[in-house]
């Protein structure tokens, strides 16, 4: 079956924004987790390096999650109704935690004032930032283990769907990949050594934490989502993919050991993303197995060619502007005079 | 709780939160941006650190409203999946393309914030620019999507369901010009009398601060103005609503019955079991002059409607019509006085009395803005679509919704009273003497 070219474009729209969103909101998660772990002497440091990277950036990664959504349910409106229904609670969950995390950095960073406060919000960011990915894990974990009753419309059990070890492993999952991308990128935040090592342990840890994880997300989707496991076994593209994935995952890691920072952040950007598209593909062509896959849950070719218009032409726009948003905050300064590894100094150029 | 009202309940109390702070977010940034702009072709700091200040009112308002907006794109879904399924190739496009312009906003706010010493100034300013542009854009578009609600086009129904789908048409439906140019100038009236209300509260006590002169200058000229305009964009919506949803119209008025000469209530409480308007001053064939501008013209009463279509509850819509009309009319009267004493003193700060009414009115817009979303939303009720699908058929399955309601009942309240205490702290309170430069107070 050939897939129209708008229905195409419109799927790919979803998967990249998808994988743009947990490339950077995900990381900004996992912020907020290296925040609640911080320890040590330099604990302090680590939060307030932790601060300085996510507060330019973090409502506009979390914009990307807006755009899937919206993606959704404008090219898939059935499929998005389904979700609603079904994941109800989860979702309810998911959105606190968002309102939380995001609510608390705000507070924390603009409050001003006395300590104890900053503290207290630092606190709720933080156990907000460990919440929310288990939830949104859930969901995804929900979503590809075929948990989504078939008719949505009539089900009454809101709760057992999810509660699966599959979900909760998946929810873990998204956990470590996050904390593990966070890790990996605020070792390129900072020009203190000890404090760059303090993350390039805390990378190697959860990439490890990673792995480990995902040896018991297969597992589980072996003995209890078939349909995702026939997904990820037996098709043409998806063991080059895992190959390849596991290439990144290894070069990744050992990126870090030898402090090639710059290359441990793209190696383990593409690993993630790879895991990300590795679900996709298996799941190919089903948003929701086994009942609404891309073509019964698309919404009618005028409104996908016209999405597909405003998402190219949205692009045009939002793309260099992301593009330059990050230039400003995540590249290091050309001409950094030689005295600038103390960050006082780094903060107030 | 019946699951119908508190599903109805929650999403009333999310967008009553959410409007305050996307009002704001929308107005904010154009405040900050004219000081900071002023600061550049004066060279005064006193608006510099206005610009900052307000920036950082601007950074939690907008955090707020983001993530009580993500909340609410995933309502439409939790509460309403039904609508959702039925109208998403339809209004996804007014969604989609509020997505893009909020995307802007937040990316160019991140380097309006954080990047006061990290690009060049004209570049700074200009992000400023860019950030109320696309706010305000962004409020757009998702009224247009309220607005469909109102009046749904884009589609023809063959068995309940929609074909020959056009999304395009969908963007530019027959009250989509007038409610988004409506609630566009309300949000820049709604802010600049709660800016101007509580820096004038500060001045009254600290006079000749310039920190709340240089506020209050800004703000009320930019409420004002508003205010002004927003009367006849009143007049005009009222006039759409009569045409394109004439039993709105008639409860908005607690016209039960219709005819010519239709009178023009000022309060009053309906009675919808005795079908009459208790307590009300009527201004006798003022709706039809208003309405039709001839004091014959028929004017539709709720009798010619089957009571099952009236929206309920019948007094909540008529009473915020009242309420939404009075506050635009005292904000004009306001807007008016201050303009009267521009031209002939040339300010207004030797006016004790338009300051401390500035401050009673302070809350009028916000007021306004909560009772103008009660005249429409309730109003349009008991449909979802308008005359297509009923709220209650669009009503997710999921039971024990009076749960959810409570819990993001507490959890906004939460937020606001905090948000309300760190407003207070770190912008409204006058700046001390370290953060006022010597040369600017002595202007």
């Amino acid at each position: 079956m050939t897939i129209p070219f708008a229905l195409f474009f419109v799927c790919g729209a979803l998967l990249v924004a998808l994988t743009i969103y947990v490339l950077t909101g995900g990381a900004d998660y996992g912020g907020g987790v290296w925040d609640l772990l911080a320890a040590g002497p330099r604990a302090a440091a680590q939060r307030d390096l932790i601060e300085r990277a996510l507060g330019p950036v973090w409502e506009a990664d979390h914009v990307w999650l807006i755009l899937v959504v919206v993606i959704l349910f404008d090219a898939f409106p059935p499929a998005f109704a389904a979700i609603m229904i079904a994941m109800h609670v989860p979702i309810t969950l998911m959105l606190v935690g968002i309102v939380l995390r995001g609510s608390a950095f705000s507070f924390r960073s603009y409050g001003g004032g006395r300590d104890r406060a900053q503290r207290e919000w630092g606190r709720l960011f933080s156990i907000a930032s460990l919440v929310t990915p288990v939830l949104l894990g859930v969901i995804i974990g929900a979503i590809a283990s075929g948990s989504i009753p078939k008719d949505p419309r009539h089900i009454t059990d809101f709760l057992l769907p999810w509660m699966t070890p599959v979900c909760f492993a998946v929810g873990l999952f998204a956990l470590a990949l996050f904390a593990y991308l966070a890790a990996v990128y605020l070792t390129l935040e900072t020009d203190d050594a000890a404090l760059r090592d303090d993350f390039r342990l805390r990378a190697i840890a959860a990439g490890i934490a990673v792995g480990a994880i995902a040896g018991l997300v297969l597992l589980l989707a072996h003995r209890e989502a078939p349909g995702i496991w026939a997904g990820l076994t037996q098709r043409v593209w998806t063991w080059p993919l895992i190959w390849l994935n596991g290439i990144l995952a290894l070069a990744a890691l050992y990126a870090l050991w030898a402090r090639r920072f710059a290359v441990a952040r793209v190696c383990a950007a593409g690993h993630v993303a790879l895991v990300l598209w590795g679900w996709a593909f298996a799941q190919f062509p089903f948003l929701i197995e086994p009942d609404l896959d891309i073509y019964n849950a698309a919404a009618p070719p005028i409104t996908l060619k016209i999405l597909a218009g405003a998402l190219a032409a949205g692009a045009l726009i939002l793309l260099p502007s992301y593009r330059y948003l990050l230039k400003v905050f995540k590249s290091r300064p050309k001409h950094r005079p030689l005295s600038a590894d103390s960050p006082v100094e780094r903060h107030s150029q | 709780m019946p699951n119908i009202l508190a599903a109805r309940s929650q999403m009333a109390m999310s967008l009553a939160f959410h409007i305050i702070f996307s009002c704001i977010g929308i107005a904010m940034p154009l405040l900050m941006v004219v000081a900071e702009w002023l600061h550049r072709r004066t060279g005064d700091q006193v608006y510099l650190l206005l610009a900052r200040r307000w920036a950082t009112g601007t950074a939690i308002m907008f955090a707020v409203g983001a993530v009580s907006g993500t909340v609410l794109s995933f309502e439409l879904g939790l509460l309403w999946p039904h609508f959702m399924k039925w109208s998403g190739a339809i209004i996804g496009m007014p969604f989609s393309l509020e997505g893009f312009a909020f995307f802007t906003e937040a990316i160019f706010l991140g380097i309006y914030l954080y990047g006061w010493d990290r690009v060049a100034p004209r570049a700074h300013l200009v992000a400023g620019f860019i950030v109320a542009f696309s706010g305000m854009i962004s409020g757009v578009f998702v009224v247009i999507a309220n607005s469909w609600m109102n009046t749904p086009v884009g589609f023809r129904l063959v068995n309940g369901l929609p074909v020959d789908i056009d999304p395009i048409a969908s963007l530019t439906n027959p009250a989509a010009l007038h409610e988004t140019v409506h609630m566009t100038i309300a949000a820049y009236a709604a802010t600049g009398f709660v800016v101007a209300g509580i820096h004038a509260a500060m001045w009254l006590r600290d006079r000749g601060n310039l920190f709340h002169q240089r506020a209050i200058a800004i703000a009320f000229a930019i409420g004002a103005i508003a205010a002004v305009l927003q009367p006849l964009s009143g007049d005009a919506s009222a006039r759409a609503v009569a045409r394109l949803q004439p039993l709105k119209m008639a409860a908005f008025e607690g016209l039960f019955k219709g005819g010519p000469h239709a009178p023009l209530a000022i309060g009053g409480i309906p009675d919808v079991k005795d079908r009459k308007l208790d307590y009300a001053i009527e201004l006798p064939s003022m709706l039809s002059i208003m309405t039709g501008h001839n004091p014959d013209a028929v004017i539709r009463g709720l009798d010619s409607f089957p009571e099952r279509n009236w929206p309920a509850p019948m007094i909540a819509v008529h009473l915020a019509f009242q309420i939404m009309v009075g506050a635009g009319f005292a904000m004009a009267g306001l807007a008016m006085w201050g303009a009267l004493l521009i031209v002939r003193r040339r300010t207004i700060f030797d006016s004790i009395w338009l300051l401390r009414t500035m401050v009673a009115a302070a809350p009028l817009g916000l007021i306004a803005v909560e009772a103008g979303w009660v005249v429409t939303e309730v109003g349009r009720q008991p449909w979802i679509i308008y005359g297509v699908m009923r709220t209650a058929d669009a009503l997710t399955p999921m039971p024990g919704l009076t749960v959810t309601f409570v819990l993001f009942s507490a959890l906004y309240l939460f937020l606001g009273v905090t948000v309300v205490y760190l407003l207070w702290r770190q912008v409204i309170l006058s700046p001390t003497r370290a953060e006022v430069p010597v040369q600017a107070a002595a202007l």
